[in-house]
């Protein structure tokens, strides 16, 4: 372990992304007919074809989606692959919100919403919508009875995330569908499930969610592939009217490579392997609050099952060392260790982060914070060599520049 | 179309300051040349024909690539597009040419027209008044256009040379200047900002090789800054055929100053020690001049007496081709020459981490030397270049130089 590194050694970041697991990249190779075995088996086809090889890209596809229809307990026609998170979170707010026009303008969301989210929210804002964004406490989670409170008559839509993306909040997403079930019945629930899938239960067809966005990406599958569930009876209006593909959700041949992968990452997600990415995660807290008693957790407690997603650590290092986070970034970056201040998505812009902000951080602490995450491949090595690199590397940046 | 070959199209390139040159034309002539041959296709032609270039290109290839290329080489005045017809011709082949220009020109709106002949080749029967006129003749009548010799819309130019007729309807602009190579080698500060780019393309316009320096502070600094400057050098290496970029370690340099320097002076004595550190690697590069993109009075560090102690460490010419330019005239330039879109990409500078609160603005010459007191400067400068890194870019990518493994570098 302390021989000399060739490269990458702790990626911590999965939160932004996930290395492809050998069972998707094996699922994807199959499909894409570049080698002499896949293209004589003819499974590149067009899955639209007639052909018995269009048929059979057309089963990889029915596979994959049984796949990810067992994830949310729903049925495979409950299920329309999209090009990943952000494209399922637009089709699932504009579609359920152009379908209802007539009934409200009104929608409920929070301030810690992931960009994709908030981006369709805005769009909903500068149409003429009333958008509700509801607070969430310290922990960055919400109560069900704020959401109660906050539905209407004419509310149409209800939009959050299973899982926040920054600070790792699991919301009582169960609970929030009853609550919305019984004060706005006509309302619909979207969750953004990208963070949620493969990493806490996410039976959403049970607890009567009425959409919910999925991405391949997070959970070992490829980038470019994802997945909306779309409840049975729930109508939405598709953005371009009239293709084929995908029961007329989405138009264009179907990412077949990308569906297959991703249909493979989440069978192999292996029952009881959630436990095992919590308890390397509290490892690396426990680990660096041995050397770095300073630091301080920002969001749900990590110990808590129910409070805090399994995979992600949002820690603040200002009382360790008072350096902006892009630096102790950069600085961990030079020891191999990969992680993100706030979320990739928004790493490069120079705003601090808003779902920090939303759950009251400030000053030093809000701009000294780094969001540490695990995924399915994680390894414990990776775990221990952060927990060694990470005081190391902290005490080998000279402070010389505090935080504005 | 009556009488001898068949036209052909090509491009001239025609300079014109370059011909001015006396007894080193040739050696301008033959660096121009070069030049055009690295940016046009492969399989082009490229011949000096009476203070122009004659450029054929390869089967296949459209005006347009030939045209773009020419338009980056620096020392190109104008190009343009134009038939040449092999002499023996007769008046008839002229006209017809002409008349294609002219149709062309009236489907895009032009209404009225000129013809500009003129004679390199004195023994041709026809002067040029009557060659105005007999081809004018003949474009009015296939046309209805009306001449118009004032300001005419379209104007058809028509060189008789002695092996053959060359006529053109439009002349597009060059970048002018000087040919790349003729002037020595300068090295150019980049910080990723908007003017730095701009002032080394400047620079190099006039002849200059190009080498470059960008000072890295990581980890205050990420890759990504890093990588907008070598995409800036890309850029610059589309006009020059390639940038050597220095990747300085500037980390240590920065910490220093920080240390041991008093805040308000910081910002100067950085950039003293910019200067400095360029100038070292100026004699790794063999580079004659230092360039940088600074305009007066632009930010705090830009007044003239900032400038002057700043650019009193350096020992060679300080080459600041932006210092009378305004900010709008900067970034006009900069869109045009395709630094602009890089150079605004959303990477963090380190400056705006370590910048003194309250930057002193006009300091004199004996406190900036007072506050650089405590700083080993020779040590400093020898250590931070010692780890730095050098790459040759050009506009399809970069690799380390001299290449690994030795070479002939």
């Amino acid at each position: 372990m302390a021989e000399a590194r060739a490269g990458l050694f702790a990626y911590l970041d999965n939160a932004a992304t996930t290395p492809v697991l050998p069972e998707a990249a094996a699922a994807m190779a199959a499909v894409l007919g570049a080698d002499p075995q896949s293209r004589s088996d003819g499974l590149f086809a067009n899955p639209s074809a007639v052909h018995r090889w269009g048929l059979a890209a057309a089963e990889r596809m029915a596979e994959a989606r049984r796949a990810v229809a067992a994830h949310v307990a729903a049925s495979e026609a409950e299920v329309v692959f999209t090009s990943g998170g952000t494209e399922s979170n637009h089709l699932a707010v504009l579609g359920l919100c152009r379908a209802a026009a007539r009934r409200g303008r009104h929608v409920v969301t929070t301030v810690i919403e992931h960009r994709s989210l908030l981006s369709a929210c805005d769009a909903l804002a500068a149409d003429g919508w009333e958008v509700a964004r509801l607070p969430v406490g310290p922990d960055g989670r919400l109560r069900p009875e704020d959401v109660s409170a906050a539905v209407r008559r004419d509310t149409v839509l209800v939009a959050l995330a299973h899982v926040n993306n920054e600070v790792g909040a699991v919301q009582p997403v169960r609970e929030i569908a009853a609550a919305v079930r019984a004060a706005a019945p006509a309302a619909a629930l979207h969750v953004d499930a990208v963070q949620a899938l493969c990493k806490v239960a996410t039976p959403y067809a049970a607890w009567g969610v009425d959409t919910a966005a999925l991405s391949a990406h997070k959970v070992g599958g490829p980038k470019g592939a994802g997945a909306l569930f779309v409840r049975r009876g729930v109508r939405l209006l598709p953005p371009v009217p009239g293709p084929e593909q995908e029961g007329g959700w989405r138009p264009g041949t179907e990412n077949v490579p990308g569906i297959a992968g991703f249909g493979a990452a989440l069978r192999a997600d292996v029952v009881g392997r959630e436990g095992g990415i919590a308890a390397l995660k509290l490892r690396l807290l426990e680990g660096l609050r041995a050397s770095l008693p300073g630091i301080a957790v920002n969001g749900p407690d990590p110990a808590d099952p129910s409070a805090a997603a399994p995979h992600i650590l949002n820690l603040s290092f200002a009382d360790v060392a008072p350096l902006p986070a892009e630096v102790l970034l950069h600085a961990f970056e030079a020891e191999g260790i990969a992680c993100s201040a706030g979320s990739a998505c928004s790493a490069r812009r120079p705003e601090p982060s808003h779902v920090l902000l939303g759950l009251g951080l400030r000053g030093a602490r809000l701009r000294g914070s780094l969001r540490f995450s695990l995924g399915p491949s994680t390894l414990p090595e990776e775990v221990e060599w952060a927990i060694t690199r990470i005081p190391a590397a902290i005490a080998r940046v000279p402070q010389a520049v505090a935080p504005r | 179309m009556t009488g001898g070959a068949p036209a052909e199209t090509l491009l001239l390139g025609h300079y014109a300051e370059v011909a001015l040159k006396g007894g080193n034309r040739p050696l301008f002539e033959r660096a121009l040349q070069r030049s055009a041959r690295r940016q046009l296709p492969a399989g082009s032609r490229v011949e000096l024909r009476g203070s122009r270039l004659l450029v054929r290109l390869p089967e296949g290839v459209p005006a347009e690539t030939g045209i773009a290329a020419l338009q980056r080489c620096f020392g190109i005045v104008s190009v343009r597009p134009a038939r040449r017809i092999p002499r023996p011709a007769d008046l008839g082949a002229l006209a017809g040419a002409a008349v294609d220009e002219a149709r062309r020109a009236l489907a895009a709106g032009a209404g009225s027209f000129k013809i500009a002949a003129q004679r390199a080749d004195k023994r041709y029967p026809l002067r040029s008044p009557d060659l105005n006129r007999e081809i004018g003749t003949a474009v009015a009548s296939a046309t209805g256009m009306r001449v118009d010799v004032h300001h005419p819309d379209l104007e058809i130019g028509l060189d008789v040379r002695e092996d053959a007729f060359y006529l053109w309807g439009a002349v597009l602009p060059g970048p002018g200047g000087l040919p790349t190579g003729t002037a020595g080698r300068a090295l150019a500060l980049l910080s990723g900002g908007i003017d730095s780019p701009v002032a080394a393309y400047l620079a190099a316009k006039r002849g200059l090789l190009l080498s470059a320096a960008y000072f890295h502070t990581f980890p205050y600094t990420g890759d990504g800054t890093r990588r907008k400057v070598v995409d800036l050098a890309r850029t610059l290496a589309a006009y020059t055929g390639e940038v050597r970029l220095w990747v300085g370690h500037f980390t240590d340099i920065q910490l220093a100053v920080q240390e041991g320097v008093p805040e308000p002076l910081r910002t100067v004595v950085v950039r003293r020690m910019m200067l400095r550190f360029a100038e070292a690697l100026c004699r790794r590069e063999r580079a004659g001049a230092l360039v940088t993109g600074d305009s007066l009075g632009q930010v705090a560090s830009q007044t003239l007496e900032a400038l002057t102690a700043v650019g009193e460490v350096a020992a060679l010419p300080l080459l600041r081709p932006l210092i009378a330019a305004d900010k709008t005239e900067i970034v006009d330039l900069a869109r045009r020459i395709g630094t602009y879109e890089i150079s605004i990409r959303p990477f963090d500078d380190c400056c705006t981490l370590f910048a003194p609160r309250h930057p002193r603005t006009r300091p004199t010459r004996a406190e900036v030397r007072e506050a650089e007191g405590r700083l080993d400067v020779d040590a400093l400068i020898e250590a931070a270049a010692a780890r730095s890194e050098r790459l040759r870019v050009t506009p399809d990518g970069e690799e380390p130089y001299p290449p690994p493994g030795g070479g002939d570098a």
